[in-house]
């Protein structure tokens, strides 16, 4: 391999894990408010369909993406009003959506399988581009591999340093006290649903319009995307930043499965595909290992230094959840 | 602030939580409001705070009236409320607590709220770190916290709900010397409680709430004996009792010490003696409950030794003290203690010793039959538990008591139930004691049933317990002072 070469596979990697940054950043969002949207796989197949089915009507790459997110909204304001006004277990919900939404993406997608339709080019920065490595990694992309970066930045940005992105942690974390400070928790959280939802359909057109331009029902690969994404969702820890390397560190091992197939000739290929995801898992334990109680005890038996290096290590990648996450509010 | 409450009403169902109270609180004055648990305080709070709309009555606020629409309405008003249990966030850092609900602009000025929220904390001697997170203060320093941020709203008046539970003596200290300031700068402080010592040494006015009325208002000096008749009520006697034949020793604990999050029970030493009745006293949340479920296995002793008839059962599972024949009666009848949607019959199915693994339907139908006559239960074989009346699902709970028991634990056994079905209760309960040569040991918020039924009574007050006292001996007055923390040095000289 030439550096030529894993340049522009690791420049490939950006752009394979937007739509899997936008799925990830819609949930976090709506997990946030205290909302869990379990429904994202289906959503994600049935946004890349649809999409994909508008902008070959209409021929327009817009209206195919704006249809992705309409279609990710319309079926967040179905979790939303289950969870919230009707207040019935959001995982029921979620996963009869998943399944839902996926065998319609299949049946409605029928008449437009395997149809060439319009596809999103890249658009290299000018000037920006030339810059060396940098230049090919983060400045020769499409215009949605841009917004994946910038959208992590916002959420995070939203999140932790702006007043409502406050309020926004608050009434995932403990809505009676945001209630008491003024939030009309029930409403915020429709809305953070809602775009939620919106950022999570996203990622269907970016499949089907640009990284795996096309529908091609059963074998468009996209199945499981979802559940991905929900799982870097919770290794992400709620926060952008986290989740947004959980994203990337997916996307490379998926591609080094790829690329060390030659390499490795001795190792049966259907492991190097398979192994992302027992390393996600692996991942996922070592993150949350700080929480579990026999940790605690071994780490009771270190000497002191070692101790407190080890336990500083451990807090730092311990996530928790939203504290009401799944849990609908009612005011007194 | 001048806060005045006019004709306010408000029902719960068939509850009468407030009836017509009228009150007026001058600006600058400590009030507190006393009242024993379900006499209306939180009720007519809530109401003044935005929780919860009156059914009628008017709230006044420096003389003109307002429509209090929310909590956060409130705080518009000027009417701020610290809760028992501090609603913060506590996995955010303290700014962010602090910041949290002030309106402004998109991206809030941490520095400029930093540094007014220690100037705020100088004044009143607070140590907080704005950089901290929440999770790791006290509760009283997270009171603290939601004081300053009140303060910062512009709060006027500040109610405080039982605000002296869960925090340690030098912070009690330094949260009346901060509550003696504000009256001194002009706040109206309405301070709710139960703890006669506080309210003594802190208010200007009392107020006393006694099932949803307002039965009398008291300037200081605080005649304490009044204030405890008025809280409680005068006594009534239910006559004759049970004479005690004190049997072999049943349950002994040795030095128990017991920890929650909240409160720590040191050092109980008690024997416990068959046919005997011992009745815990004291306010919710005083530490009895977490006694009684040492007793039953469920909460584990820090320290000290627990055994049964002779057995040492320390640090055994439940299930072992249920061997011993301890069986324990959970206040949440239908939550912990039944099944709702399972019928009588099998409930009864259920706490049988099982052979097998088929019901044997008629049997169990015969079974259900016998029980529900012996009882005395209105329901049939296959009323479900939720069909019953909370006098039919303790009767219900007792039939499911295994024979031949040596201990029953029970919480407010008969908490909501009308006095045939206490008496009736009780008597079964007795039979007990009498029979079975079983020994009771009852948690009730009604210190009449205490004296009434109990043999000996133990008062507990935020994790201090008293030494056992003689029913015969002490009198309601005498026990009201003591759930509310005074008169402790005379019991125990």
């Amino acid at each position: 391999m030439t550096p030529e070469t894993i340049l522009i596979g690791l420049a490939g990697v950006l752009a394979a894990a937007a739509p899997v940054m936008f799925a990830v950043m819609g949930e976090t969002i709506s997990e946030r408010a205290g909302i869990i949207n379990l429904s994202m796989n289906g959503t994600i197949l049935l946004s890349a369909m649809g999409s994909f089915a508008v902008a070959l009507a209409t021929d327009s790459l817009a209206l195919g993406f704006l249809a992705g997110a309409a279609i990710g909204a319309l079926v967040s304001l179905i979790v939303a009003f289950a969870s919230i006004t009707l207040k019935i277990s959001q995982v029921a919900t979620g996963f009869i959506l998943a399944l839902l939404c996926r065998d319609l993406s299949y049946f409605l997608g029928n008449p437009i399988m395997g149809q060439t339709g319009p596809r999103l080019q890249s658009a290299p920065i000018p000037g920006l581009s030339d810059i060396p490595v940098l230049g090919k990694l983060f400045f020769s992309q499409d215009v949605m591999t841009y917004a994946s970066f910038t959208i992590i930045l916002l959420a995070w940005v939203y999140i932790y340093k702006t007043r409502p992105g406050l309020m926004l942690q608050g009434i995932g974390e403990r809505p009676a006290a945001a209630f008491v400070r003024g939030a009309s928790v029930n409403r915020l959280r429709y809305l953070y649903t809602i775009i939620g939802g919106a950022l999570i359909g996203l990622a269907g057109p970016i499949y089907s319009l640009s990284v795996k331009a096309g529908w091609k029902g059963t074998i468009s690969g996209l199945d499981g995307i979802g559940w991905i994404a929900l799982s870097i969702t919770i290794f992400g820890g709620w926060n952008p930043l986290r989740a947004a390397f959980g994203a990337y560190l997916f996307a490379i091992l998926q591609w080094l499965g790829l690329v060390l197939q030659p390499v490795l000739p001795g190792i049966p290929s259907n492991v190097l595909q398979v192994a992302p995801f027992p390393l996600m898992i692996l991942t996922l334990l070592l993150v949350n290992i700080g929480n579990a109680e026999w940790v605690e005890r071994t780490l009771a038996g270190m000497p002191e230094n070692t101790r407190r290096a080890v336990a500083k290590i451990l807090r730092a990648m311990r996530a928790t959840p939203p504290a009401s996450l799944g849990v609908p509010f009612e005011s007194d | 602030m001048q806060v005045e409450l006019r004709h306010i009403h408000k029902h719960f169902g068939a509850v009468h939580a407030s009836n017509d109270i009228n009150l007026t609180i001058p600006a600058g004055s400590i009030q507190g409001i006393l009242g024993e648990n379900g006499a209306g305080k939180s009720t007519l709070m809530k109401a003044l705070s935005g929780f919860i709309f009156a059914d009628s009555g008017e709230i006044l606020l420096d003389g003109k009236p307002v429509h209090i629409a929310s909590p956060a309405d409130a705080i518009n008003h000027g009417v701020g409320m610290l809760h028992q249990d501090p609603l913060d966030f506590p996995p955010m850092k303290v700014i962010d607590n602090f910041i949290l609900g002030r309106n402004g602009g998109l991206f809030p000025d941490r520095r400029t709220a930093a540094k007014e929220f220690k100037e705020l904390a100088v004044q009143f001697d607070f140590s907080i770190d704005p950089d901290a997170y929440v999770d790791m203060l006290t509760v009283g320093e997270r009171q603290q916290l939601e004081i300053l941020r009140l303060l910062w709203l512009g709060a006027r008046a500040l109610i405080l709900d039982e605000p002296t539970t869960g925090i340690s003596l030098p912070q009690k200290e330094k949260l009346f010397a901060t509550l003696k300031k504000l009256a001194a700068q002009g706040m109206t402080i309405i301070f709710v409680s139960h703890k006669l010592e506080d309210v003594e040494f802190l208010c200007n006015r009392v107020a006393v709430l006694r099932q949803g009325q307002l039965v009398g208002e008291m300037l200081p000096p605080f005649n304490v004996d009044k204030l405890v008749e008025m809280m409680f009520g005068k006594v009534v006697s239910f006559g004759g009792r049970y004479p005690l034949t004190p049997g072999a020793s049943t349950l002994h604990l040795e030095h128990i010490s017991l920890e929650d999050v909240r409160l720590q029970i040191r050092d109980v030493t008690l024997d416990v003696r068959a046919g005997e009745v011992i009745g815990l006293a004291g306010m919710e949340g005083s530490g009895q409950a977490t006694f009684l479920q040492a007793c039953a296995g469920l909460v584990r002793p820090v320290a000290g030794k627990l055994s049964i008839k002779g057995a040492d059962v320390t640090g055994q599972t439940h299930h072992v003290f249920k061997h011993k024949g301890v069986a324990y009666l959970p206040a949440a009848r239908l939550e912990q203690g039944l099944v709702p949607g399972l019928s009588l019959t099998e409930h009864f199915v259920l706490a049988e010793e099982t052979h097998g693994i088929f019901i044997n339907r008629d049997q169990a139908i015969r079974l259900a039959q016998d029980r529900i006559k012996t009882f005395n239960i209105k329901g049939t074989p296959v009323s479900t538990v939720e069909s019953l009346s909370g006098g039919n699902q303790q009767r219900a709970l007792l039939a499911l008591l295994r024979t031949p028991l040596s201990l029953i634990l029970l919480e407010h056994p008969t908490r909501g139930l009308d006095i045939e079905s206490t008496m009736y209760i009780w008597s079964k309960l007795k039979e007990r004691c009498a029979q079975d040569g079983a020994a009771i040991i009852f948690i009730s918020a009604d210190l009449d049933e205490v004296l009434q039924y109990s043999d000996r009574v133990l008062v507990f007050f935020t994790g201090k317990v008293s030494s056992p006292l003689d029913a015969e001996k002490v009198t309601v007055e005498q026990l009201g002072q003591l759930i509310g923390g005074k008169g402790w040095e005379a019991i125990h000289a």
